[in-house]
């Protein structure tokens, strides 16, 4: 069984400086409000690593084993590190009656990764989404922000290779 | 200021510059799916013109929520003139503030276009919007939600200060439980009772809390609501804390609508500011609060005791029942866990009477219900309707049909948890009654059309996808039984099941039904023994395996175009020009590009 020892050496202290004020923040019972603390803490270091979730038990006197359960029950926290880019199929209903099924294996072909894993080059991280409440447009691809929608199979390469693209430039 | 009467609030709402003041008025849609599509930058651009050309005094452009029609957008409606534009893009700016606004000429390019190829100028005679009736939408798309102001000179916030300064707590509950008014999101219960059930429990504290975890995949109308009228709910949760005797509110949203918040938050300030939430609300001793809870992505939720448990900060596992939230719920205290759309009845019901609300809808099934109209069909948005109109009405007559006028197989309703409706029963009025006894559900609103194309088993298997992989865990027929179910399926579609596994399925599906501990599992069968039910036959196409998986062309239609060996992204099709194409079968994903590719329906579906 691994030991719940908290090495910080490797996390940015000024990020957990602001983690720490916004816990200094919160107001009433701080243990109830984990999942919040845990929304910043993934919005400060882009994923929730090990030693994070450790800080945050310690920060708000739970155990490490809590705070990892709550972590791994809701599909919004990341305990691995994601690409640059998050593409987000929609797989809400209006979405897979017009093929987001389709579209979301071709992505996966084309970037050679699984659900929920970074690709090996960091750009991208592939993840289904529930519905996100735009069925007029479906099938719906979001790239971090950028919405696209009606999305047809043979678009999908042209759209990623757009990234590609703006990614060399940089 | 506060407002401490109902004069004073009168003043107020008469003080309110209303719209038919300006010479022009634009109401332009922010909803999510018109954001998608750029809205927020084409309501920017046309604000800068207004500003440039100083017309803010005359002209009035408003950011409003959810206009509703979703299919169509972005939209905007435009008064005095009403005239809809429809679609319109970035491009589109410039015309809409030089033709129309300057030179008051309607842009023909901009209009609906109907199934009948009509131009049609508003969106008063377009068959989407003339059977609709709105109660719980009906400040949705008319008011900006960031402005109390509007709020107010619609009688916002009057039904609170008459239940405050006019009725007992005990009145408040009569009336909501005269109007017949039931949970919208889902289950159906009286909300009336579930006030008087809270109400009636002795204690120090107690909460309202409404549920804004929609995950019903293919429902937004929570979300249309929170963004597009949130003082109604704000004015409802807080009529709820005084009817049951709460002093505390707290709204539960999903993370996945973290865009939400915006307009929910500056909907709490301004009404703190006025003295409509916060310390002796009206002027009186009533006090009462609302904060916000954010969810994580987690389906499961959205059922009260899960919701609770996640507000607490654990893991939102359900807890058995009862004992019911109304005696123990959020740290242990009583209480109410209501929807969004259940709460924003709530006002209307007050200022207009018990007796109006349940002069709408049927025997049992008061009031109006709104369904998120999508997949195969021709007007895809938000439909508001009485209770006890027909599936045939909201498909054909608001829907307008399907696309393409293919053959609509049938509908889902109430997501995850409900099932299918068959062409047969399209003549069924909804309500949560006769839904029920037709072995599916009003769930929380949503309605996914379904044509000839679509394969039902496909279907099933994605909703058990669905729940096999929201199931919390906690109890063992959902947690292992939902996934065995998928298993099968999964079989079954890759061609590798056998005549009994339909059997297995069946006998799977009723034991989850009856042994789980939470509505997630006693429902996550359903789509499964739904589409059972109605097509057996695509049921035994797969476990006989007799279907076809891969696209094929009918050498007799090919004319040997090349478009679909053009479009095929695997390059599986093959063929010269003006020969017969072929399909290599075991390379073809089934994508449907040849299909659509193709001008002579040569190509065969699986």
């Amino acid at each position: 069984m691994r030991k719940e020892i908290l090495d910080i050496s490797q996390l940015d202290k000024s990020l957990l400086h602001e983690l720490d004020a916004y816990i200094d923040s919160l107001k009433g019972d701080k243990q109830e409000q984990l999942i919040h603390v845990l929304h910043r803490a993934q919005e400060l270091f882009g994923h929730l690593p090990y030693n994070v979730q450790l800080y945050v038990a310690h920060a708000l006197k739970l155990s490490g084993a809590k705070v990892n359960g709550v972590v791994t029950f809701y599909s919004f926290f990341n305990e691995e590190p994601t690409g640059k880019y998050t593409i987000s199929v929609c797989m809400g209903t209006a979405c897979f009656v017009k093929g987001a099924d389709k579209v979301l294996e071709r992505i996966l072909k084309l970037t050679k990764t699984k659900k929920n894993e970074m690709s090996e080059d960091g750009l991208f991280t592939i993840k289904d989404v529930r519905c996100i409440g735009a069925c007029g447009l479906a099938p719906i691809v979001t790239v971090n922000d950028k919405v696209y929608g009606k999305v047809k199979v043979n678009e999908v390469d042209g759209i990623l290779e757009k990234y590609r693209g703006d990614h060399h430039e940089n | 200021m506060k407002t401490n009467s109902l004069d004073s609030l009168k003043t107020w709402a008469k003080s309110v510059r209303s719209d038919s003041e300006f010479r022009i008025t634009i109401l332009a849609c922010a909803g999510t799916s018109c954001l998608s599509s750029e809205s927020d930058l084409i309501i920017e651009m046309l604000q800068a013109k207004i500003d440039e050309h100083n017309l803010n005094g005359e002209v009035n452009l408003k950011k409003v929520g959810c206009l509703r029609f979703c299919g169509e957008g972005p939209i905007m409606f435009i008064e005095p003139d009403n005239i809809t534009y429809v679609r319109v893009a970035i491009k589109d700016v410039d015309d809409i503030f030089t033709k129309h606004i300057l030179e008051g000429t309607t842009i023909t390019r901009l209009l609906y276009t109907s199934k009948k190829n009509e131009l049609i100028e508003s969106y008063e005679n377009m068959n989407f919007f003339k059977k609709q009736f709105r109660i719980a939408l009906r400040n949705v798309g008319d008011i900006d939600p960031r402005n109390i102001d509007e709020y107010v000179a619609q009688d916002g916030y009057k039904a609170l200060g008459m239940s405050l300064l006019e009725k007992t707590p005990d009145e408040v509950i009569k009336i909501v439980k005269e109007s017949g008014l039931r949970g919208r999101g889902g289950g159906g219960f009286p909300t009336g009772l579930k006030w008087a059930y809270t109400a009636a429990v002795k204690s120090d504290e107690k909460y309202v809390i409404c549920n804004a975890d929609e995950g019903d995949p293919g429902a937004f109308m929570d979300r249309s609501i929170i963004e597009g009228d949130p003082h109604s709910l704000i004015e409802a949760m807080t009529i709820a804390g005084y009817a049951i005797g709460a002093n505390q509110g707290y709204i539960y949203i999903r993370a996945e609508y973290a865009i939400s918040l915006e307009p929910l938050n500056i909907a709490l300030n301004q009404a703190k500011e006025h003295g409509l939430l916060g310390e002796n609300i009206f002027g009186t001793d009533f006090s009462f609060d609302i904060g916000i809870k954010l969810g994580a992505g987690a389906f499961v939720c959205g059922e009260e005791t899960a919701l609770i448990r996640s507000m607490e900060g654990h893991r939102g596992e359900p807890d058995k029942k009862p004992p019911y939230p109304s005696e123990s719920g959020f740290r242990g205290k009583p209480t109410s866990v209501n929807n969004v759309e259940t709460f924003v009845n709530v006002p209307a019901i007050i200022l207009n009477g018990a007796e109006w609300f349940a002069s709408f809808g049927t025997e049992r099934s008061k009031g109006t219900k709104v369904f998120a109209l999508a997949g195969n069909v021709k007007n895809i948005g938000l439909v508001e309707v009485p209770m006890g109109t027909t599936l045939r009405e909201i498909i054909f007559d608001i829907g307008g049909g399907h696309p393409e006028n293919k053959t609509i197989k049938a509908v889902q309703i109430g997501g995850p948890s409900g099932g299918v409706i068959t062409e047969e029963y399209f003549d069924t009025p909804i309500d949560y009654d006769s839904l029920t006894a037709i072995g599916a559900m009003m769930g929380s609103g949503g309605l996914i059309v379904m044509d000839e194309d679509s394969d039902m088993v496909e279907i099933a298997k994605f909703y058990l996808d669905f729940t096999q992989d929201e199931s919390c865990g906690k109890c063992t027929p959902c947690r292992i039984g939902t996934k065995r179910m998928f298993e099968i399926l999964e079989r079954l579609t890759n061609m590798e099941g056998e005549p009994a596994d339909l059997e297995r399925l069946e006998t799977l599906g009723y034991n989850i039904k009856n042994t789980s501990l939470c509505g997630l599992g006693q429902t996550a069968p359903n789509p499964v023994l739904s589409t059972m039910k109605f097509f057996k036959e695509e049921y035994e196409a797969y476990a006989y395996r007799t279907k076809r998986t891969s696209y094929a062309i009918e050498g007799k239609k090919c004319i040997g175009c090349t478009k679909c060996a053009r479009v095929c992204p695997v390059n599986c099709i093959t063929g010269k020009v003006r020969e017969i194409h072929t399909i290599d079968e075991s390379a073809c994903i089934a994508c449907g590009a040849c299909y659509d590719a193709c001008p002579t329906q040569a190509i065969l579906k699986p």
